[in-house]
């Protein structure tokens, strides 16, 4: 690369670089440059858009006052109405957490068993078939996975079937890829040796596997299950269709319906300015709009701590593989 | 010597508990991997009898039925909903895969190492991002910035196709809120961007080093060695990671259902309110509140959705995965 450098900078020297080649090497650079800087601009400009329009919901409470408070965070929708300055996600966040949980019980033992399976004793055409449909089913729409939950749970426990399960389900058609993905390629990484060694010591296959291959990679597994969960926490379209919305507390996945973050976020989208005509009733015409960015705030602060502390756990605890 | 006589029993036992073990440990992730296949199947096969009774009423019941329909009948609001889906895609896709390309060349031949892989996840962090957030930005906070730009692109471009629009008496174009085609095109090409570039990023950081510094010492300048050898070895990767993109942008929901005004037509002007819609923001748009029938008719639209991603993205992942057998790297 120095190399590069010490002909662009002499143009028409004795280098012999014509004036054309070197201006394209310039274009070319600050155009892949400007690329560069063109995806940050969202990045920084959503950022911070999010926060700063987050954090007008905090700055007021249910009499109108202005004082920065967290009720956003420990109420729900219940009997909230109109232009009250009231109303939070405390439903929303229960839900959130439930269904993503659910979600992850599901795929997390499937998808690690069939990176097991692919990385550990896959062969033939059952091992070329299952990897090629995991990449596929990493594409499957997000809305069509919501679909197919309901229609599963539509045929098997009567239509209209809208609960935080069927969410949960929804969402595991999502995350099992990812999680099959991820885990694979840490495993991958588990040196041979590893197993060989244990082998040796006359370990069977499946202990091996258990007790050596997977405490090896287990951070970066973790890492995996992680990232998987933060991509997952924020789906809204499948949720739309298969828990639908709910204005009050559930911990219940199993019956009745379920708010989540980023539906409510929709929900309040939605809603748009609220008139304000009695002047002795406290209200704010931008409530809605208010809940949905502070909805907006909370679920990236999630999915990047999530991020975060993915990147941190890979970076601290995973194993030196001597690659 | 004690041991050793004892030591053949012991060890058949040992063996055999092995075998139990390991034949049920390799049955387990035998079935955990057939799990995903029958999954696979489970979702088309649930989707096609959901969608049954839609398919299989005469239309002009369904349009009875169906409030949504508008009297027109199914086929043809598919029809107008696969061309919305994937014209909005396709302009979104020739947005993102250069800028995309430009940034994963950035991070594997032009950032300075040491920092190249803290720029790969801040555009990764582009993609931790859920859509709903987008959809907020773009409607609240893009969409008013972007306004003048359309209106300034339908008032001086007209006789372009993609940008006809008609331009009102009082100097205002047609072009209103500014929730068109275009505005949804450009947030979803910000969305698709990450998963462009950590593929085609990975692809070109791949490229034999040796092809490089074989260029370079030819008197190549770093662009050409780039032109040489970088790019002639992630074409199909770049290819492929294109076509994902494309499969992305195809299923993309929230974004385009909060920021478009739906409509239905085949217009090809990215301008026009209330022209377009995609398969999967029409579902979102209308399930809430469908009927039994509604809701049969809209699983059939979320099925052909899923056979057009389906295919893209089969055909993008074939692609990606032929470019190893031919790359001659290994």
């Amino acid at each position: 690369m120095a190399a590069v450098r010490s002909l662009e900078s002499t143009p028409g020297s004795l280098s012999g670089l014509g004036f054309r080649r070197v201006w394209t090497d310039r274009a070319m650079r600050w155009l892949i440059y400007a690329a560069f800087s063109f995806a940050m601009i969202p990045l920084v400009w959503l950022t911070v858009t999010v926060i700063r329009r987050g954090i007008t919901r905090f700055t007021y409470d249910s009499t109108g006052a202005h004082r920065l408070n967290l009720e956003f965070l420990t109420s729900t929708m219940g009997d909230v109405f109109g232009g009250m300055p009231d109303g939070g996600i405390m439903h929303a966040m229960v839900g959130t957490l439930m269904i993503t949980v659910v979600a992850a019980l599901i795929s997390v033992p499937v998808g690690l068993m069939t990176a097991i399976y692919v990385v550990e004793y896959g062969r033939g055409r059952l091992k070329r078939w299952v990897t090629f449909f995991v990449d596929v089913m990493t594409g499957i729409p997000s809305i069509v996975a919501g679909l197919f939950a309901y229609a599963l749970f539509a045929v098997l426990f009567g239509p209209g079937t809208k609960t935080g399960l069927v969410g949960a389900v929804a969402l595991s058609v999502l995350m099992t890829p990812v999680v099959v993905r991820a885990s694979e390629e840490m495993l991958r990484l588990v040196p041979n040796e590893l197993r060989e060694a244990a082998y040796a010591l006359g370990v069977p296959k499946w202990l091996t596997v258990l007790k050596v291959v997977l405490r090896t990679a287990f951070a970066g597994i973790t890492t995996g299950v992680m990232l998987a969960v933060a991509r997952v926490i924020g789906e809204t379209a499948p949720l739309l269709v298969a828990v639908g919305v709910s204005n009050s507390l559930n911990w219940n996945p199993l019956d009745g319906r379920m708010m989540t973050l980023p539906v409510y976020i929709v929900s309040e989208y939605r809603k748009g300015a609220q008139p304000c005509t009695n002047p002795g009733v406290p209200c704010v015409a931008d409530v809605a709009v208010d809940r949905a960015w502070a909805a907006a705030m909370v679920l990236i602060f999630i999915v990047m701590l999530l991020n975060l502390v993915a990147r941190i756990i890979s970076r601290y605890l995973s194993p030196k593989t001597g690659r | 010597m004690k041991t050793t006589t004892e030591a053949p029993p012991a060890a058949g036992l040992a063996i055999h508990q092995r075998n139990l073990g390991n034949s049920a440990f390799a049955g387990l992730t035998r079935g955990a991997a057939i799990t995903i296949l029958v999954t696979l199947a489970a979702v088309a096969a649930f989707l096609v009898a959901k969608a049954w009774p839609a398919v299989t009423t005469p239309q002009a019941e369904l349009s009875d039925k169906v409030e949504w329909l508008n009297g027109t009948s199914l086929p043809q609001v598919i029809a107008y909903l696969i061309f919305g889906t994937v014209f909005i895609a396709t302009v979104a896709i020739l947005i993102a895969a250069p800028i995309s390309f430009g940034i994963a060349l950035f991070i594997s031949h032009y950032a300075p190492r040491r920092l190249a892989n803290a720029f790969g996840y801040l555009v990764d962090l582009l993609a931790a991002i859920p859509s709903v957030i987008y959809g907020l930005w773009g409607a609240f906070v893009l969409v008013p910035v972007l306004l003048p730009a359309l209106q300034w692109l339908e008032r001086n471009f007209n006789w372009f196709p993609l940008f006809k629009g008609r331009v009102l008496v009082d100097g205002t174009t047609s072009v209103g809120t500014g929730r068109v085609a275009l505005s949804a095109a450009i947030v979803l090409a910000i969305m698709v961007l990450p998963i462009i570039t950590a593929v085609t990023r990975e692809v070109f950081l791949q490229t034999p080093v040796l092809h490089e510094e074989a260029a370079l010492a030819l008197g190549a300048t770093r662009w050409e060695m780039i032109r040489m050898a970088v790019l002639p070895f992630g074409h199909s990767g770049m290819i492929g990671a294109t076509m994902l993109g494309l499969g992305r942008a195809l299923g993309e929901t929230m974004a385009i259902f909060m920021i478009l005004s739906p409509g239905l037509s085949f217009s090809f002007s990215l301008l026009e309110p209330a022209s377009h819609n995609t398969i999967a923001a029409n579902i979102a748009l209308n399930f809430p509140e469908a009927n039994g029938m509604g809701v049969s008719a809209l699983i059939a639209m979320g099925l052909a959705l899923f056979v057009i991603t389906l295919g893209v993205n089969m055909l993008a992942r074939w692609i990606v995965s032929r470019r190893a057998e031919f790359s001659g790297a290994n």
